[in-house]
């Protein structure tokens, strides 16, 4: 197996425990939107580190965490509305990419991998980086899983059990930011709020507790993203894509294999 | 306009004072004031849009009043630390009926204020789970999704949920919304119960008039604009007081079922 690929499967690996870990408690809170929102902007984040030649991943990660406290800060503001922040920093962060592309026309940058991936080009301390995400996000989700639990069941419960439900709120947007910021080269922007949502998409269907949805969407996001790669690098094919692809497989199958059950009941 | 409600001569569990709260220059409560003492029942009752649920909300510290104070068992909100003290039993309709829960995981929720960090369930626990979860009768549903379950059996989990902790003051945000009048019936009797034999303050938000005027009384002890507060005193039930709650509401369960039977 050559090195880039080595590389790719490692990193591949570990976001796929930690972007469907996220994509659970955003999407049981029907927030599912907010991984595209991140995403847009950490695009930008990318692309203006490229242009200035350094960390590209932590600009994507600052302007990730800035585009999540912006959202809540617009939220407030647009109380009634609050989708309307997600569709207003999408755009403003597509929009801060496209500038920051035609800024770096001359340094050769390539719009398509920061929209799509390229994950070949992982380097070793893009991996350490990925690693200690990894870390990070399943230490805090390990310690605070309970409290976790009960305010993504019910808020207002959460508080009157004394659940600090605001410093919570803000540890999901980090982490989110965090995870959507370093999976940026593996699936790409355009594609990352797919490994978020889709395997909780599929363990809403099978799950029966929320021990059990926390297993399914680990499964279902390791699966897709080894067998994703696996077929991209056979058929020389766009890795992000292959991968996502597979989720969407993963998904249908599941639906009609559950209407299946239904009817022969 | 202030409103004073104060008739028991028990210690203090919840006290409003002078509590004012406006929403975009909409005044939605004008200087309410009212203490609960322990072992009252006290009923919010209002119709929409009269502030019930604000009120509550203040007083759980979910929002802030614009001018005005809340003390929890005598300690200001911002420095209340004893949140186990008190059992919360939501709106019914708050439920997602997709959310990947069992019965089990939900009652259990409600230890969350008592574990440490990284804390697994211990076997004490999942003791006091199933002990909520018999004491409500819903102890066949514990490996049931949440989500599958009638309006009336989730608002027992909701219940049983609140009682893990054996709080000292439950407060029920309109619990029997969306629920036939049977299992309204029931649900109450249940709370009454509770109330008479059980060293527990009760706070319960409603619309529905009916349903808690007859054991609240006729009149309302006062009222701010839309809102009126309906009062049953400590020293009006009786004084006998159970130690254990899963077991008095096991015995309670048997005596509804058995005449259930006769009939």
């Amino acid at each position: 197996m050559s090195g880039f690929f080595q590389r790719a499967l490692i990193g591949g690996i570990l976001i796929g425990i930690t972007a469907p870990l996220m994509g659970i408690f955003l999407v049981l809170r029907r927030l599912s939107m907010i991984g595209d929102t991140l995403s847009h902007a950490a695009i930008a984040g990318v692309a203006l580190g490229f242009v200035i030649g350094k960390y590209p991943i932590l600009f994507g990660l600052i302007f990730a965490l800035l585009a999540s406290f912006a959202i809540e800060k617009l939220r407030k503001s647009y109380k009634s509305y609050a989708e309307l922040s997600l569709a207003i920093i999408m755009s403003g962060g597509i929009a801060l990419a496209s500038i920051f592309f035609t800024l770096g026309r001359d340094l050769n940058m390539d719009p398509n991998s920061f929209l799509f991936g390229f994950i070949y080009t992982l380097n070793s301390s893009d991996l350490w980086l990925i690693f200690g995400v990894t870390i990070v996000v399943l230490f805090i989700i390990g310690k605070h899983m309970h409290g976790l639990f009960l305010l993504t069941f019910d808020e207002e419960a959460a508080s009157v059990s004394g659940v600090p439900v605001s410093f919570y709120n803000i540890l999901i947007s980090v982490m989110t930011a965090l995870v959507i910021s370093v999976s940026i080269k593996i699936v790409g922007g355009l594609l990352v709020s797919a490994l978020l949502t889709i395997p909780a998409a599929c363990s809403l269907l099978l799950a029966r507790s929320f021990r059990q949805s926390i297993f399914i969407v680990v499964l279902i996001g390791e699966l897709a993203v080894i067998i994703g790669l696996l077929v991209a690098g056979i058929w020389n094919l766009a890795a992000g894509g292959t991968i996502v692809l597979v989720l969407i497989a993963f998904l249908l199958i599941i639906l009609l294999g559950k209407n299946l059950l239904l009817r022969t009941r | 306009m202030a409103n004073q409600i104060d008739a028991s001569c028990h210690r203090d569990i919840i006290t409003v004072d002078s509590v004012s709260f406006s929403y975009q220059q909409r005044e939605i409560l004008k200087d309410v004031s009212f203490s609960v003492k322990e072992r009252d029942f006290i009923g919010l009752i209002g119709t929409n849009g009269a502030g019930k649920t604000t009120m509550l909300r203040i007083i759980v510290g979910l929002l802030k009043p614009t001018s005005g104070e809340v003390k929890l068992f005598g300690q200001p909100l911002s420095q209340f630390k004893a949140w186990e003290k008190i059992g919360y039993v939501p709106q019914k309709n708050s439920l997602n009926p997709l959310f990947p829960a069992t019965v089990r995981e939900v009652v259990i929720s409600g230890l969350v204020g008592k574990r440490k960090w990284f804390g697994r369930n211990s076997k004490e626990d999942y003791i006091k789970c199933d002990d909520a979860l018999m004491a409500m009768g819903v102890e066949d549903l514990a490996d049931k999704k949440i989500g599958q379950l009638s309006g009336g059996q989730q608002q027992r989990v909701f219940l049983a949920r609140a009682l893990i902790n054996n709080p000292s003051l439950l407060i029920l945000d309109e619990p029997t919304v969306g629920i036939d009048a049977e299992t309204q019936a029931s649900f109450f009797h249940m709370i009454k119960h509770m109330h008479q034999h059980h060293n527990m303050t009760f706070l319960m938000v409603s619309h529905d008039m009916d349903m808690i005027k007859g054991y609240l009384g006729d009149k309302p002890a006062a009222s701010s604009g839309k809102l009126n507060f309906y009062i049953r005193h400590s020293h009006e039930t009786q004084d006998c007081v159970e130690q254990n709650l899963a077991h008095s509401l096991r015995s309670l369960r048997t005596q509804l079922e058995s005449k259930k039977e006769g009939i």
